[in-house]
């Protein structure tokens, strides 16, 4: 039976953290462990996640949980699996829950080992798009155009440079069992996709968009509505990699405005009317390929 | 027990073999290799049941070990040189996680220069992260200390990880008789890996969390006192391991012809074989000298290296470190150690062996010569480089 509100868990496993406001993160983590349940053994690298809920002795996990290097979430998820294994331990879920700098960017060779090795775990990247447990640097999941502290808007540079890496796909590229898209705006959705992977051997892998109102510059009760906008808008999208096929699982009938999307985020204000053509012909460019490669 | 003709970092093998540790991650580099290629080879025979892990680089084969460790598996890694220093971060959180993982090291020079040799300043470098470092001298003790090094590090009182050195090349590759024990012997001595500080779905925690400046400091203590107990266990180990294989161990020391010494050499690793050797021969001049090994860092033996130097006229260090801008580091510690005792004799540090040059037993003999010359100072053996560049 699919997951939905009416089913979903009712105990908490991650509350009484101090993550800001409207956070996307948080949001990702909690979801994904009512599905997870309590037989659940998270491993999150330095990152807003384990800033915000293991502070000594304030300890905001319900089931077990631990903070590995910033560059070592999937290599952590590795030992506690086969450690757990090696003692005749077998229905748990390991999971991991790193931030997009720690994912696309310092943990991508630990969690490319973890993939080739085919480890049993479950690796959630919550995308926020920058660095922002360290004050909102350009990662390399930041999108074109995105002010950061270290990409600056100015007169001569409009913010972030470079497009967003492609994890997906990367991932997908490793033959992984299981891939998939999400984002908290779509809740049900990944629910659904955090169950599957939960019931697949092997290594799993979803990235899952989360708003972070701190970084982005939008109100803290607008976090699920911008991360619906940004799959109906197409910058993102609902998708699955299995099998060796990729599906969309959700194909918007016409695009909603990228301005509108763009200029309600302090961080893409800056953007001239030549920054957000550039910005949809590359969203066209993508969704051509999707509609070429991919399902529906 | 049986007989068998084995390198250093076979004998490691064996040992790590009789210990059933039951995760494995490592990832290869010279000097290191046989040690883990053995390993997967009594994995692949059906002798060794372990998850054996091929990590993608030495910072995943700590951080894996420390997953492992987490949900109280008994973890194992082995590495050496740029592995040791990559994975330099997962050192200190390994102790302050007071995950008691063993690895074995097999001391390289690090580059730049490049050099694959032998020379100790790779685990000198992490000597304040907060790891159990013990030196071997042969096989034979490679073997038993493999086995002493879980019933150390996983002791309830000490809960800390143990790097176990072996001097790159040296020790490593070099072919001894060694006695094996049989499983039965090992299993006697080691008990399974039962620890509290562990995930479990009997009992759900959260490990790894921040502390900040109001807690850190009892953290930290704690990681400092259980290091400190650690000389006890080492001592309980060593009695313990006796009884059963008929090996005797010194602890964090060991003395040859001290007693009487008025010249005493400290050094530490492989280089102690051809000392003694030096010293009986200058003992039979008449010459009254003498060696300390250490056998381990940290811990520091500073009670037994006083007890050693109290009576003698002069003291020096042979080591195959620098801690460059100063001197070396183990005669940093050896001094510290002197000067809190009170001991005020000339004492000297000679610094050799750097990527793996030979130190022969003139050179040795030489150093004895300058003890009874009050000889001080910091010295590059085989250069005739002097402290300040003379």
């Amino acid at each position: 039976m699919a997951v939905n509100a009416k089913t979903l868990n009712e105990t908490e496993f991650f509350y009484g953290h101090k993550a800001c406001a409207g956070c996307g993160g948080s949001l990702a983590v909690r979801i994904a462990l009512k599905v997870l349940g309590e037989r659940t053994i998270s491993v999150l690298p330095a990152g807003c996640m384990s800033a915000v809920g293991f502070n000594f002795p304030q300890l905001c996990f319900g089931n077990n949980a631990i903070i590995s290097t910033f560059a070592g979430t999937a290599s952590m998820l590795t030992g506690v699996e086969a450690g757990l294994r090696a003692q005749g331990i077998t229905d748990f879920h390991a999971v991991g829950f790193a931030g997009d700098g720690g994912t696309a960017d310092i943990g991508l060779q630990a969690l490319s080992g973890a993939i080739d090795r085919n480890d049993d775990i479950l690796y959630i990247c919550y995308d926020n798009e920058a660095y922002m447990n360290t004050g909102i640097q350009k990662s390399s999941l930041t999108p074109f155009g995105a002010r950061t502290t270290t990409t600056p808007a100015g007169k001569n540079i409009h913010g972030n440079l470079t497009q967003k890496k492609n994890m997906f796909e990367i991932v997908a590229a490793h033959d992984i069992p299981y891939a998939a898209t999400a984002s908290v705006g779509y809740i049900n959705d990944f629910m659904r996709k955090v169950e599957k992977a939960a019931s697949i051997r092997g290594t799993k892998y979803i990235h899952v968009l989360a708003p972070c109102p701190t970084g982005w510059g939008i109100k803290t009760d607008e976090t699920v509505e911008v991360a619906k906008e940004v799959v109906d808008c197409g910058l993102w999208y609902l998708a699955e990699y299995e099998n060796g096929r990729f599906t969309l699982n959700h194909k918007p009938e016409k695009f909603t405005d990228i301005k509108d999307y763009l200029k309600k985020q302090s961080r893409f204000r800056h953007l001239t009317d030549d920054d957000i053509e550039i910005i949809k012909t590359s969203r066209n460019t993508k969704w051509e390929y999707i509609q070429k490669n991919f399902n529906e | 027990m049986a007989k068998k003709f084995l390198s250093g970092n076979e004998a490691f093998a064996y040992g790590v073999r009789f210990a059933r540790p039951q995760v494995i991650s490592a990832y290869p580099i010279t000097p290191q290799t046989i040690v883990v290629e053995k390993l997967s080879e009594f994995v692949e025979n059906g002798s060794l049941k372990a998850e054996f892990i091929h990590v993608e680089s030495e910072h995943s084969a700590l951080s894996c070990a420390m997953g492992a460790s987490s949900v109280g598996a008994r973890a194992f890694t082995a590495t050496s040189s740029q592995g040791l220093l990559y994975m330099a971060e997962c050192l200190p959180y390994a102790a302050g996680g007071r995950f008691p993982i063993v690895m074995m090291n097999a001391n390289r020079s690090t580059a730049l220069p490049w050099n694959i040799y032998g020379d100790q300043r790779d685990s000198l470098s992490q000597l304040d992260s907060g790891w159990i470092q013990a030196y071997a001298e042969n096989a034979q003790e490679a073997l038993d200390l493999a086995l002493m090094s879980f019933y150390i590090a996983e002791h309830k009182n000490v809960s800390t990880p143990f790097m176990a050195n072996l001097d790159g090349f040296v020790l490593t590759h070099t072919y001894e008789v060694v006695d094996v024990p049989t499983q039965e012997q090992a299993d006697k001595f080691l008990p399974p890996f039962k620890t509290e500080n562990k995930m479990s779905f009997e009992e759900p925690k959260n490990l790894g969390f921040s502390a900040g400046p109001d807690n850190n400091i009892i953290f930290k203590y704690k990681e400092h006192l259980g290091l400190l107990k650690a000389k006890a266990v080492i001592k309980e180990a060593e009695t313990h391991f006796e009884s059963i294989f008929g090996r005797q161990y010194t602890g964090l020391t060991e003395s040859y012809r001290t007693e009487d010494a008025d010249y005493l050499l400290i050094t530490l690793g492989s280089i102690s074989g051809l000392v003694r050797e030096v010293v009986d021969r200058l003992r039979e001049e008449g010459r009254k000298v003498g060696l300390l090994r250490l056998r381990y860092l940290r811990p520091f033996p500073d009670e037994e290296i006083t007890a050693a130097v109290r009576k003698a006229k002069a003291v020096a260090v042979l080591e195959k470190d620098i801690s460059f801008g100063n001197e070396g580091t183990v005669y940093t510690n050896v001094n510290s150690a002197l000067h809190k005792a009170g001991i005020n004799i000339p004492s000297s540090d000679y610094i050799g062996g750097l990527g793996g040059k030979n130190i022969s037993d003139e050179e040795i003999e030489q150093i004895f010569t300058d003890l009874a010359q009050q000889r001080t100072g910091v010295h590059f053996i085989g250069i005739g480089g002097g402290q300040s560049g003379s």
